[in-house]
């Protein structure tokens, strides 16, 4: 076990440098830079400007840089839009509020999706199930750029029960988590339903039954467990997908997170902020893939490291 | 601007000298307890250094937290601002300033000549590496140009503190509008042992010091910039607002339910919104002429479509769009038809005849025809031409509607949709047929305007290049009164239709009532959130 977690850990390095070379390449051959402007910058200017952001240097030189950077000081540059930021101070003031309302979407995610997937198929073909199904259908097909407006225009303008967005405190998460977990919740929904289904008509829960164990041992016990495979290994990119934040929900409720600088540093070209972002997101991704796979170890015995 | 005009407007600087210009509240008025102000950005601020900022959001934020030469007042004319007053020398070419004495930096130490030295030095110095480098070879200071390419050193820059509170300026050539480009916030002075200390975290909240009505006192990136007042600006005294906070909301209509649900004392219109929020909220609801030009750009350089070459083609485009339709159906915010270069608000700036402008819609159908039939086009050899436009629903629908007009007189529009840097990137490489192109001008004069269209402007993308055009340009820097050189100018761009003027720009935006002060006949909408109060309601 130990030996695997190394080994996959060994693996991650050249795959994040993989990474680190194609988006490099990827975003610099995109027409235009972090300079074009409606006014075009004399050309003595942006000479300037690219040697002071060491963009004269050749691509390989830059990548070389860019690396060593990161690995002598964990530097991963200066913004080149944001003049006074650097890219570690734009992440650490824009993650930890995406971490925040990310974390808390997939608790209610998994709480809320878990248990209406289980309650809809234990109480098979009956209303609860119908309903749960419609629920989760309904928020699966409802996209958040639609919902983050709609809540906005209840809660804010027509209720005034919460403020419209910013982040100053908790009564500011409200809304970014239900918009950010709503769908995730209805795919575990109905990820847990199905795979619930198939397990309750499998062999050791009659077995279990026919001994004689109350229902609710049986769900909570012999069921549950195995029916969770599916969700884990969804439930890992869905968790990085989650506290990297969502574009959608930093717009609607302004809430300064790294979802919308991500998109931003693409479309302004601010190439240091977009290798920063993808990097964390591309390190995340990996880090939770090794979780989910040393999970599946813990929850199905059949799965030896 | 009219050289008469101008002299009126150095002595009205000079006439206010010692007057307060800050809010101005009447008499018998009841200011609100809460005299905070809150108002809407769209976008994240990218600096707070005055010498690197190149947004027009930018420059709201700086202007309370800075002050430079200059300001302007509610209807854009100049007052001082840590400048009294100037002189220029007989040949026009050396400016005086005196400079008050009781401007002060926000930590108490005194605003001084030397403070404008550094900052304009700074904003040339190929070390700053200044995005808006290229504005301080604009206003023509001696030896800029050779500053920013690194040829001289900073120190030859001709700006000298001749003591403590006089700053003389050396400018190449004559220009009669130099005043007017001082309120522009890359020219505003900063502070050298803040910024030497501080490296680029000078402009953090806390460590910034400004000399503007308002210091910063908090800056998330993206969610909110918050200034409060600050006690040692020289007219504290008649500062109101005592808190201006920004916040970012990116997307306009989340910005006016926002708004609507009291968040925010002001906020720009979406597009089409204007008629309904003029009805329910005349008393909110506020169009006022804005100092931008939109037009599609043609490509009459050697990359550009053959056809296009062709004079008599791009009038028969020009004639063909009907411009009405787009203000009045699409826009519906009180913007103007436009069938000139230059905004029609321009301060000394009049429209010259231009003819077609006089027509009806149905002449200028008739004679685009007729003029595209003459250059070889018709049924039996159709026009096909590309139109490309930055992502946008209104650019998206304004493209729509030409491409339905220009149907009428046979020629096929393909419509290309690209984001912003690769629009732009596709326009400065000459990758285009017609573009969506828009101009703000950088000061209230029409030069800011006509510049761009001359050959070696640099920003002339269609690469409309025309001996007697840059004649004309040239000639009115240094005319006495070069107005009827600008409406010259603006025939021939309509003789020749390099660029299809589509409309002039109104700024549409709600402004809770009990704000007063707000700027509405200031073409360029700066505004100080030092002349702005709160009344009782």
């Amino acid at each position: 076990m130990f030996s695997y977690i190394l080994k996959r850990l060994a693996i991650a390095v050249p795959t994040l440098l993989v990474l680190i070379v194609i988006s490099f390449v990827l975003m610099h051959s995109a027409p235009g830079g972090p300079f074009t402007a409606e006014r075009k910058l004399p050309p003595e200017v942006l000479a300037n400007l690219n040697a002071k952001y060491g963009l004269d240097d050749p691509l390989w030189k830059q990548i070389g840089t860019y690396v060593w950077g990161i690995v002598s000081d964990f530097d991963f540059g200066p913004s080149f839009i944001y003049k006074d930021r650097t890219v570690n101070e734009i992440i650490a003031q824009g993650f930890p509020i995406t971490l925040t309302y990310g974390l808390l979407s997939f608790v209610v995610a998994v709480v809320v999706g878990v248990s209406l997937g289980v309650a809809a198929a234990v109480r098979h073909n009956t209303l609860l199930d119908y309903i749960a199904v419609g629920v989760s259908i309904g928020a699966q097909v409802l996209p958040n750029f639609v919902m983050a407006p709609v809540l906005v225009l209840v809660f804010t303008l027509w209720l005034g029960w919460l403020p419209g967005g910013g982040w100053q405190g908790p009564e500011y998460w409200i809304m970014p988590v239900i918009a950010l977990s709503t769908s995730f919740m209805a795919s575990i929904a109905r990820i847990t339903r199905s795979s619930m289904l198939e397990v309750l008509t499998s062999n050791h829960i009659r077995t279990a039954r026919a001994k004689g164990l109350p229902e609710r041992r049986v769900i909570l016990r012999h069921a549950l467990k195995p029916a969770l495979l599916p969700v884990i290994s969804y439930l890992g990119p869905a968790f990085v997908a989650m506290i990297t934040g969502s574009v959608v929900v930093d717009i609607y409720f302004s809430t300064g997170g790294i979802g919308k600088a991500f998109v931003d540093s693409a479309l302004n070209r601010d190439y240091a902020v977009m290798m920063g972002v993808t990097i964390l997101v591309g390190a995340l991704t990996i880090f939770f893939n090794l979780v989910v796979d040393i999970l599946y170890g813990w929850i199905d015995p059949k799965i030896r490291y | 601007m009219k050289i008469t005009t101008l002299l009126a407007s150095s002595v009205l600087a000079l006439s206010l000298a010692w007057q307060a210009q800050a809010a101005n509240v009447p008499e018998g008025v009841t200011l609100a307890q809460n005299q905070t102000y809150t108002f809407w950005l769209l976008d994240a601020i990218k600096s707070m250094d005055p010498q690197l900022n190149t947004d027009v959001e930018g420059s709201d934020v700086l202007r309370n937290l800075f002050e430079g030469l200059y300001n302007e007042d509610s209807k854009g004319g100049l007052v001082p601002g840590v400048a009294l007053s100037h002189d220029v020398s007989e040949d026009g070419k050396t400016y005086t300033f005196q400079l008050r004495d009781d401007a002060k930096w926000s930590n108490g130490e005194p605003v001084t000549a030397n403070d404008f030295v550094y900052a304009w030095r700074r904003l040339a110095d190929p070390k700053t590496a200044s995005e808006y480098a290229w504005y301080i070879e604009l206003m023509q200071v001696e030896n800029a140009a050779d500053v920013i390419a690194g040829k001289m050193a900073p120190d030859q820059l001709g700006v000298t503190a001749l003591d403590d509170h006089t700053l003389e300026v050396k400018i190449a050539a004559p220009m009669p509008y130099f005043p007017q480009m001082l309120v522009h916030t890359s020219t505003f002075p900063v502070p050298q042992k803040v910024i030497e200390a501080n490296g680029d975290n000078w402009t953090r909240a806390g460590t910034l010091v400004g000399n503007g009505a308002y210091t910063l006192t908090e800056h998330t990136l993206g969610e909110r910039v918050v200034m409060t007042k600050n006690d040692t600006y020289w007219d504290a005294e008649h500062t109101v607002l005592d808190t201006l906070i920004a916040l970012t909301i990116n997307d306009v209509n989340q910005g006016l339910t926002r708004y609507m649900a009291g968040e925010l004392d002001r906020v720009d219109m979406p597009a089409g919104q204007y008629p309904r929020m003029e009805k329910e909220y005349p008393d909110q609801a506020i169009s006022v002429p804005y100092n931008c030009s939109y037009i599609y750009m043609l490509n009459v350089g050697p990359k550009g479509p053959e056809a296009l070459k062709d004079a008599r083609v791009r009038k028969a485009l020009s004639y063909a769009i009907d411009r009405d339709v787009i203000v009045d159906r699409i826009l519906q915010g009180g913007q103007h038809a436009a069938y000139n270069w230059t905004h029609w608000a321009t301060a000394g700036f009049e429209i010259p005849d231009i003819e077609y402008a006089d027509w009806t819609q149905a002449e200028r159908v008739e004679k685009a025809k007729e003029l595209l039939a003459e250059a070889g086009y018709g049924p039996d050899h159709p026009l096909t031409l590309r139109l490309q436009y930055n992502t946008s629903e209104d650019h998206k629908k304004i493209a729509i509607a030409a491409s339905q007009m220009l149907k009428q007189i046979g020629v096929t529009l393909t419509l290309d949709n690209y984001e912003w840097k690769v629009h732009t990137d596709r326009m400065q490489n000459q990758d285009f047929d017609m573009a969506r192109y828009a101009w703000c001008g950088d000061y209230n004069e029409a030069s800011t305007y006509l510049d761009l269209m001359a050959s070696y402007s640099g920003h002339n993308n269609g690469q409309f290049y025309n001996d007697a055009y840059d004649a004309v340009i040239k000639q009115s820097k240094t005319a006495e009164d070069p107005l009827p050189l600008y409406q010259e100018a603006e025939l021939i761009l309509a003789d020749q239709m390099p660029i299809i003027p589509i409309y002039h720009y109104a700024k549409v935006f709600m402004l809770k009532e009990d704000i007063k002060g707000w700027p509405v006949d200031n073409l360029n909408q700066s505004w100080y959130g030092k002349d702005l109060y709160r009344v009782a309601e």
